[in-house]
């Protein structure tokens, strides 16, 4: 749906002017990122591309990073935007570290922050073009949630952005369960960033696995998955249905 | 540099359907909580009620972003409310709020659309409900969101309220009792969710009466 912005006659020059500053579609795009939470925390997953249209421009952009001692956070969409919220989130840490209260910014202070944060850009309609996950763990409780360019949010045990909300909430709404070992969460993950790299042209096979405990986070080195193309149905897609393609 | 039209739109349908029934001592609330965009589930418990005042508690399908932005407006001034009148909001006080709320956002809606329930100043279940823009009336029951074209013709067979136009007025508000009206409400939501892409999951309920508030989950389909 196209949205026409109203602009009043006499004005036009200085309006134009500040409509050049309005992001009208995003350049530098990440794909999914997935996460779940399991008995110690959260796990998070995204690959490592930056894409520029159809090119795979950039292949080593860490798309999750830790925010503050308790929250992790990961973003799809564009990534200079992403990096315009780490920014403001640096500065919102500062403030909080400089209180020195002893008190500081949990996973749950974060997630509704960012959800201002979007909400706002929404409404001058010059929005932030990213999907975040935001996924955190602070005396013992586990929390994990999203939210969009819009500014809609919600918290859940599983979430995903882009196409990992049609590839792999389906995998997770079947195969999570409470209280997953660190090892069976690895590979949950695993499995849907899989089936992403097979199915989202706009995936690479690099990847990160990110762990957020009480102790802290941990994202992992890159590395790349496992894949087999001689399934039949990507050998020999049409044996079904001859004179397809 | 022609202008060019946004490739985005502000706005989304996040579904959901919300229902309120008004008795002679009690309120019932209901909405699911699923939370859709476009054809995807976001997720299968997202509570649409939220409770404003001690007597008056809100349910809003929509979109959800507007809907969190307008709880969290109503919910600092009914503070401002409560520091400046020692007492809380009574239900008709924050039907009026509300309206003007939304108003005041005329030429960029919230897009919410409302139910209110509560007790008022008398005890009595009262429902007020609502277009996105603040319009309201105050009735004996309503249905709002995505299954609420097919929620209220039953409602209206159901409940025959007597019409607001009669002089001298007449009680809009049902004569059944609390047990009644909850298993009313749960057959209308296990019906639309039939019929409804966008509802279904699991339904709140909240019972709202002079000594409390009571909530109950009830399954839904979840296809």
């Amino acid at each position: 749906m196209t949205f026409t912005i109203p602009i009043e006659n006499g004005n036009e020059v200085k309006n134009a002017e500040a409509d050049s500053q309005r992001t009208l579609y995003p350049y530098v795009t990440g794909t999914s990122v997935v996460a779940i939470k399991y008995k110690d925390g959260i796990l998070m997953a995204s690959d490592m591309g930056g894409s520029y249209g159809s090119t795979l421009r950039y292949k080593n952009i860490e798309r999750m990073k830790a925010i503050g001692k308790h929250s992790l956070l990961g973003a799809s969409g564009e990534i200079s935007d992403f990096q315009e919220i780490l920014r403001y989130l640096d500065e919102l840490v500062l403030n909080d570290n400089m209180w020195d209260d002893g008190n500081s910014l949990g996973p749950k202070e974060v997630h509704n922050y960012l959800t201002r944060v979007m909400y706002n850009r929404r409404n001058k309609f010059n929005p932030l073009w990213n999907t975040l996950v935001l996924g955190g763990v602070k005396n013992g409780e586990k929390y994990l949630g999203m939210v969009s360019m819009i500014g809609v949010s919600f918290e859940d045990n599983h979430v995903a952005t882009g196409f990992g909300n049609h590839l792999a909430r389906p995998i997770l709404r079947d195969e999570w369960r409470e209280d997953l070992s660190f090892e069976d969460g690895v590979k949950l993950l695993e499995k849907c960033m899989r089936v992403l790299l097979y199915r989202d042209r706009s995936a690479i096979n690099k990847l990160q696995i990110a762990k957020m405990t009480e102790e802290g986070v941990t994202v992992s080195e890159p590395y790349s998955l496992k894949t087999f193309w001689e399934f039949s149905a990507f050998t020999n897609p049409t044996v079904g249905a001859e004179g397809s393609w | 540099m022609v202008k060019q039209n946004a490739n985005w739109s502000p706005y989304d349908n996040n579904g959901g359907t919300c229902v309120a029934i008004a008795g002679s001592d009690y309120c019932v609330i209901a909405a699911d909580t699923r939370m859709s965009t476009g054809y995807s589930i976001l997720s299968r418990d997202y509570s649409k009620i939220h409770k404003l005042a001690d007597k008056a508690v809100l349910s809003s399908s929509g979109f959800q972003a507007d809907v969190k932005a307008l709880q969290k407006v109503l919910k600092s001034r009914h503070l401002i409310y409560q520091h400046q009148h020692n007492k809380q909001m009574s239900c008709p006080a924050m039907a009026q709020l509300l309206s003007n709320t939304l108003y005041f956002k005329r030429f960029f809606p919230y897009y919410a659309f409302n139910v209110l329930g509560g007790l008022d100043e008398e005890g009595k279940g009262c429902v007020f409900t609502y277009d996105a823009v603040g319009s309201y009336e105050k009735v004996g029951y309503s249905a709002q969101g995505s299954g609420s074209t097919l929620i209220m013709p039953f409602l209206d067979n159901q409940l025959k309220s007597p019409s607001p136009l009669l002089l001298p007025a007449q009680d809009s508000n049902t004569p059944l009792s609390e047990a009644e009206a909850v298993d009313l409400v749960k057959t209308v939501f296990a019906s639309a969710t039939e019929r409804d892409i966008y509802t279904g999951d699991s339904l709140e309920i909240m019972v709202l009466k002079a000594d409390g508030v009571k909530t109950e989950l009830m399954a839904l389909r979840k296809d």
